[in-house]
């Protein structure tokens, strides 16, 4: 059996982005994420990698463009209010196809908001970090052994999409310890023939770059990318089915609402309530094939989020409204509990919340 | 376990100095009447001893903690309440120092007037399983840069590696050796080994100074 060490989330990340072949790590602090640049802090020196406190978000997602453009697996971590600030930023890296990893530990907001967790970011994550036509590959881990696992495949997917992955976990998701293996086999990263590296004479120089002044150019390389994300959804959806074979009530959570989600449906089983879970790992592409299931079997769904409700509205997407959907959230820092979603789970069985 | 005034527990953040701290100050409470406990983490706002208030309360110790603690205030702030860790001598009092080096530099303030007095232990908490404390050489890196920016020295060593919830007897057992290499390396003692209190009963007999912690929370 693989060895395994006591981790916080935050530290898992850090550990595995180094496995994953990760040497430049650029970010400001900001809780409940700093444990990422504070262990980036510690090993990088010792591993010949760079760790840089940047003068700001703004600066450090820059430097993320920088050394991405040279082909080196990078990475930036923050949470909500640093990641508005990376948005720019975000948008450019989109428009330049370069790969990258940006980490948010989600904290309540709007504004400063608070310290505690949330998952209030969803809309920004999949559909609007920024401006322009653009989308990332959003991964969301719900243990701390997944924040090391999806770190390294989001550098996998960032590499192979020349895309931005982000692991959109939470404060909770970064500050929990839980035992964890780092064991990988690391897939050496595909060939950059893009890449900034010096021409030696023997080639024609690569440009990286997002302006393109002739809006028939700036048309095609859209209509270009969008073509690979209708790929990506159609190949990459990840998710967990968790008791849905029979179920009648359907559940939708990701992260720590998940692990809530999970406790609740165990005590309705228990009840005797078929209920299930559909858990989305990727955020984007949403997972839509769970949901062919829950269209035909539920005769409800309750999506459960750490947020006012925006996961939300792809879950009835993804069931063209055929099914009610309601929802069972905390917001602001505060998290669900499991007698909240057992409530909203036999409400729903009882034929519909009063 | 035979203890002095004042027992600070300082470590590597997540070695689990709080969760000690909160156990420590609660057997202390049984045999004397002014024992408080101290929280003077000033960087990571998000476990504080304040999480246990009732039931230190409930068992007459006494909280010093930054007023802004456990709030959403993000303020690495010490309480004025925390010289009289050294003012009042009739105090059995427990100091829970935050994680690291950054952390150890709150103790500054207080630290002429402990060693003054001279009736401290300073204790080094370990974890073999926490990957930037895992071998006895790292450890005790941290050991050295916690007591430059303290400016106290460390007095002993706590063994409290564990796996969390999936921490086995065997995981306990084969930290000893580890334990052993830093106090061979620091010339400290390791003052007592902590274990989570289901494994108390199996470890009983086995490991010297064997001391029982009762989890403070977990999240499913």
């Amino acid at each position: 059996m693989a060895s395994k060490v006591l981790m916080k989330g935050n530290e898992a990340i850090a550990e595995a982005a180094i496995v994953a072949g990760c040497r430049h790590y650029f970010g400001y602090p900001i809780t409940p994420q700093t444990e990422v640049a504070a262990y980036m802090a510690k090993k990088m020196p010792k591993i010949g990698g760079c760790f840089l406190q940047a003068e700001s978000e703004i600066a450090a997602i820059n430097m993320v463009y920088g050394v991405s453009s040279t082909g080196h697996r990078v990475m930036t971590s923050s949470s909500s209010p640093g990641i508005s600030l990376k948005g720019e930023g975000l948008s450019y890296l989109a428009g330049a196809d370069l790969p990258a990893l940006v980490v948010n530990v989600q904290r309540g907001g709007p504004g400063l908001g608070g310290i505690q967790p949330s998952q209030s970011d969803y809309f920004q994550a999949t559909k609007g970090a920024a401006h322009g036509d653009f989308h990332m590959l959003v991964l969301a881990p719900a243990s701390v052994q997944e924040m090391a696992d999806l770190t390294v495949k989001g550098f996998d997917l960032a590499d192979k999409y020349r895309m931005t992955a982000m692991i959109l976990a939470d404060g909770t998701m970064g500050q929990m310890m839980e035992p964890v293996s780092l064991e990988y086999d690391i897939a050496p990263p595909p060939e950059k023939p893009w890449a900034t590296t010096g021409t030696n004479m023997q080639r024609e120089h690569n440009i990286v770059n997002s302006l393109y002044l002739a809006p028939e150019a700036l048309e095609r390389e859209n209509f270009k990318r969008y073509e690979r994300y209708k790929y990506i959804e159609e190949n990459e959806a990840m998710y967990e089915e968790y008791m849905t074979d029979d179920a009648e009530i359907f559940v939708v959570a990701f992260g720590i609402a998940a692990r809530v989600a999970k406790n609740a449906i165990n005590d309705a089983r228990n009840r005797g309530i078929k209920a299930g879970l559909i858990r989305p790992i990727t955020l984007w592409p949403f997972p839509k094939a769970p949901f062919v299931k829950a269209e035909s079997q539920a005769k409800a769904v309750i999506s459960v989020e750490l947020s006012m409700g925006q996961m939300i509205e792809d879950v009835k997407l993804a069931l063209d409204c055929k099914v009610p959907v309601t929802l069972c959230n905390r917001s602001g820092g505060m998290i669900p509990s499991p007698e909240q979603v057992l409530k909203a789970i036999v409400d729903a069985d009882n034929g519909g919340a009063k | 376990m035979n203890h002095k005034r004042i027992t600070l527990l300082c470590g590597h953040y997540g070695s689990g100095k709080t969760n000690i701290a909160v156990n420590l100050a609660l057997m202390l409470s049984r045999t004397n009447d002014n024992v408080a406990i101290a929280d003077l983490d000033i960087v990571n706002p998000y476990f504080r001893t304040k999480d246990s208030a009732e039931e230190l309360k409930a068992a007459g110790v006494r909280l010093i903690v930054s007023e802004y603690a456990s709030t959403n205030l993000d303020i690495p702030a010490l309480p004025a309440e925390m010289y009289s860790l050294t003012d009042d001598k009739s105090m059995t009092a427990v100091i829970d120092v935050g994680g690291d080096d950054r952390g150890a530099l709150a103790l500054g303030r207080i630290v002429p007037a402990i060693i003054e007095e001279n009736n401290y232990e300073m204790l080094l908490v370990v974890n073999k399983f926490r990957p930037l404390t895992k071998d006895a050489a790292s450890a005790v890196e941290v050991m050295k840069e916690i007591e430059t920016a303290s400016g106290i020295k460390f007095t002993g060593i706590v063994n409290n590696s564990n796996l969390g919830e999936e921490t086995t007897a065997a995981d306990v057992l084969g930290s000893l050796s580890y334990a052993e290499e830093i106090s061979d390396i620091t010339g400290l003692t390791v003052a007592f080994t902590s274990v989570k209190n289901s494994l108390y009963g199996e470890l009983k007999g086995k490991i010297d100074n064997l001391f029982p912690l009762t989890l403070q929370r977990k999240i499913k």
